[in-house]
């Protein structure tokens, strides 16, 4: 599909609901991009959803007892469990009659791409009408910034005091080799993408996945105005691409779709030196992940 | 309409669940388990039962989703085994915290290495602390009756926790008995459809399981300590009414058989405790005072019948299928804790026997009756703690 074909039909931001179903007041940090995600989502799925949180950033958020900033029921779970434990609501829902309710598991990365990884398989394996949006901070940000499998080449955590020497684990991809009828990746820079494939996750019986970019300051270590300027950046660079894999069909998205031809990808350093955590990597080391980042647009080429 | 039928108690807990009608099933399989599930998958393909069935990849994931399930308002069911239980462990602190009353078949085998598929109690033995009731069956008509009680138990307000039905692997989930399977209407009537004081209800959105600071935690914990005390009062009373309505009734939390005038009273769970029948019958043939007692609740533990058999009995020999290195046999350990303030406490002695699916005679329960009557003899007791039928 074109380009400005697909921005015809997004969502409007005229469009989105006022009503706040995340609600202010809460406890994330200052310039949260988490937040700003949950938010969006909320919006693009309305009051009828049940939330699945395992441990995780947003288990924090939504405040202690007796308090919750969640608008809508929401049922806390062990830190590899949200996939199965949605797997438990959804089918309870079946039996009961209950009807017109998203259930939304809403992970951060830790316990998507590493400890919750084996729920998810098995979750989406059942085809378990649900979404699963992972919330991609690239560490586990809740517990101190320690590297996940998300975590990117070169970035320092607190467990890779030198840079991480591993690449970033793609889990999108390995959701679509499940063959589930809808994946995709989004970025809380690009809301209005965001949005409209949340909703589109919402209307599709089955599995759905996706994974959303969200910037961290204090864990990618920059000041907390340029949340959304980083997530802009990680998309321009390339280091996130923005895509659909629906009932298989690949598809690149929003700004994305123009990135194929590496002169159009801005080079990864514009992308690294906004943040603390990219401060040691020499230029070898930024040769090897910019090396990462055009073989992956490669591969996406190859899915096109 | 009732009918009897001979199976296996494996198949009979899968009756069971069929019969209380529970509305999601999550399982995975494993040995000595696996019959469970397969008959409960047979039923609900068969459209025999009206539940939704997640065949789920991992027991974790089982667990995990019977709390998702039993959150969102459905009457849930598992079964699992050893190491299963093991993988579970710490979604069964959540769904007892979470106070959600699931009913779970646990079909007791040994944990490895060495890999050993048979009857111990190492695996639900370990689970003490998790805030699970505890129920040790005897026989395949006992598991149907027990699940069936269990979730009345477990869903009555008072207290909202979950339950453990144990079996030993291979020597009943595997063997066939006669059972008598109820007329659905009287278990219905028995047993009302599960209606939680708390769901997920999007008409009336609450959070489940929030993040909660030392001011109120401790609260928390102790309304699931009143609570196991309310089902400590509770299980008498439902297992009498389920006598008066079905007949069979298992003397609430301890069967006991011949102990009325007995100076030795043998303690044991599970199918032990059966063959101590068989034992104490040709004792007694002997001419030696002797009674058996069958723990059939672990948690919450019968402190107060332990305490009435105290009463008359001068000795107690406990013998465990299952053993707590550095210590002894937990039952040996709840036994003698819970006679601690009794000044005239009976002599104790703790026997260790039936590992990893092991046979337990009554043979060898004469062995341990005559070690015991030989200390009660001389007031002294030799030995605490004796392995029985070890090679050296």
């Amino acid at each position: 599909m074109d380009w400005l074909e697909e921005v015809k039909k997004m969502v409007k931001l005229k469009e989105l609901p006022k009503e706040e179903l995340l609600l202010p007041g809460n406890a994330t940090c200052a310039g949260c991009g988490l937040s700003v995600a949950l938010r969006l989502a909320y919006k693009a799925l309305g009051p009828r959803t049940v939330l699945v949180i395992p441990a995780c950033c947003a288990s924090v958020i939504h405040s202690p007892f007796p308090n919750t900033s969640f608008a809508s029921p929401c049922l806390n779970i062990a830190f590899e469990a949200a996939a199965a434990a949605a797997s438990g609501v959804v089918a309870a829902y079946e039996k009961r009659g209950v009807k017109n309710v998203t259930v939304l598991a809403w992970a951060g990365d830790g316990g998507t791409a590493d400890i919750g990884i084996q729920a998810l398989s098995g979750a989406v394996e059942r085809g378990t009408n649900f979404i699963y949006v992972c919330y991609d901070n690239e560490s586990y940000m809740n517990t101190g910034i320690q590297r996940s499998g998300s975590t990117p080449y070169g970035a320092w955590t607190t467990t890779t005091p030198t840079g991480k020497r591993q690449h970033k684990k793609n889990v999108p991809l390995i959701m679509a080799a499940h063959n589930m009828p809808y994946v995709a990746t989004a970025c809380i820079s690009h809301p209005l993408d965001l949005i409209s494939k949340l909703r589109k996750a919402k209307e599709v019986e089955g599995s759905k996945y996706i994974q959303i970019l969200v910037p961290c300051p204090p864990g990618w270590r920059f000041p907390t105005e340029k949340t959304i300027e980083l997530g802009r950046l990680a998309v321009q660079t390339g280091m996130w691409a923005l895509f659909e894999i629906e009932h298989g069909e690949f598809r690149l998205n929003g700004p994305s779709a123009r990135l194929v031809d590496k002169s159009k990808r801005k080079p990864i350093e514009q992308y690294l030196k906004e943040q603390g955590r990219f401060r040691n990597m020499t230029n070898d080391d930024i040769e090897v992940l910019q090396e990462w980042v055009d073989k992956s647009w490669e591969h996406y080429k190859r899915l096109m | 309409m009732a009918q009897m039928i001979i199976d296996t108690g494996n198949h009979i807990a899968g009756y069971a669940c069929r019969a209380a009608r529970a509305d999601v099933i999550a399982a995975y399989p494993i040995t000595p388990q696996s019959p469970v599930v397969e008959q409960i998958a047979d039923f609900v393909e068969k459209g025999e039962m009206d539940a939704k069935y997640i065949r789920v990849e991992s027991e974790h994931s089982a667990m995990a989703a019977c709390i998702g399930a039993a959150a969102a308002g459905a009457r849930t069911f598992t079964a699992t085994s050893a190491h299963g239980l093991a993988l579970m462990h710490e979604m069964l602190h959540w769904a007892s915290a979470a106070r959600l009353p699931i009913v779970m078949s646990v079909v007791n085998r040994a944990m490895g290495p060495g890999w050993n598929i048979w009857a111990d109690f190492s695996d639900s033995l370990s689970q003490r602390d998790t805030g699970w009731i505890q129920f040790y069956c005897a026989d395949n008509q006992e598991i149907f009756d027990t699940i069936i009680q269990s979730y009345r138990l477990c869903e009555d307000k008072q207290v909202m926790m979950p339950a453990m039905v144990c079996h030993e692997g291979l020597i009943l989930s595997h063997t066939s008995m006669p059972v008598d399977i109820p007329n659905q209407k009287d278990v219905d009537s028995f047993l009302p459809p599960y209606n939680p004081p708390w769901i997920l209800d999007v008409n009336e959105p609450v959070t489940h399981g929030s993040l909660i600071y030392p001011e109120w935690y401790m609260e928390f914990r102790y309304f699931m300590y009143e609570a196991m005390e309310k089902a400590r009062k509770l299980i008498p009373k439902i297992d009498k009414e389920y006598g008066e309505k079905f007949g069979r009734e298992y003397g609430g939390h301890l069967e006991r058989y011949r102990c009325e005038d007995a100076d030795l009273v043998l303690l044991s769970m599970g199918t032990i405790g059966s063959e101590a029948k068989i034992a104490v019958d040709r004792l007694r043939n002997r001419g030696l005072k002797v009674g058996a007692a069958r723990v059939r609740v672990f948690r919450p533990f019968p402190k107060e019948q332990i305490q009435n058999l105290a009463e008359s009995a001068r000795m107690l020999g406990v013998i465990d299928r299952q053993v707590s290195y550095g210590m002894e046999g937990p039952l040996f350990t709840e036994v003698k804790a819970s006679l601690y303030h009794r000044e005239d406490a009976p002599l104790m002695t703790g026997f260790i026997a039936g590992l990893g699916g092991r046979d337990v005679t009554f043979l060898d329960i004469e062995t341990i009756t005559d070690k015991a009557l030989k200390y009660l003899k001389t007031g002294r007791v030799e030995k605490e703690i004796e392995w029985i039928g070890l090679k050296r």
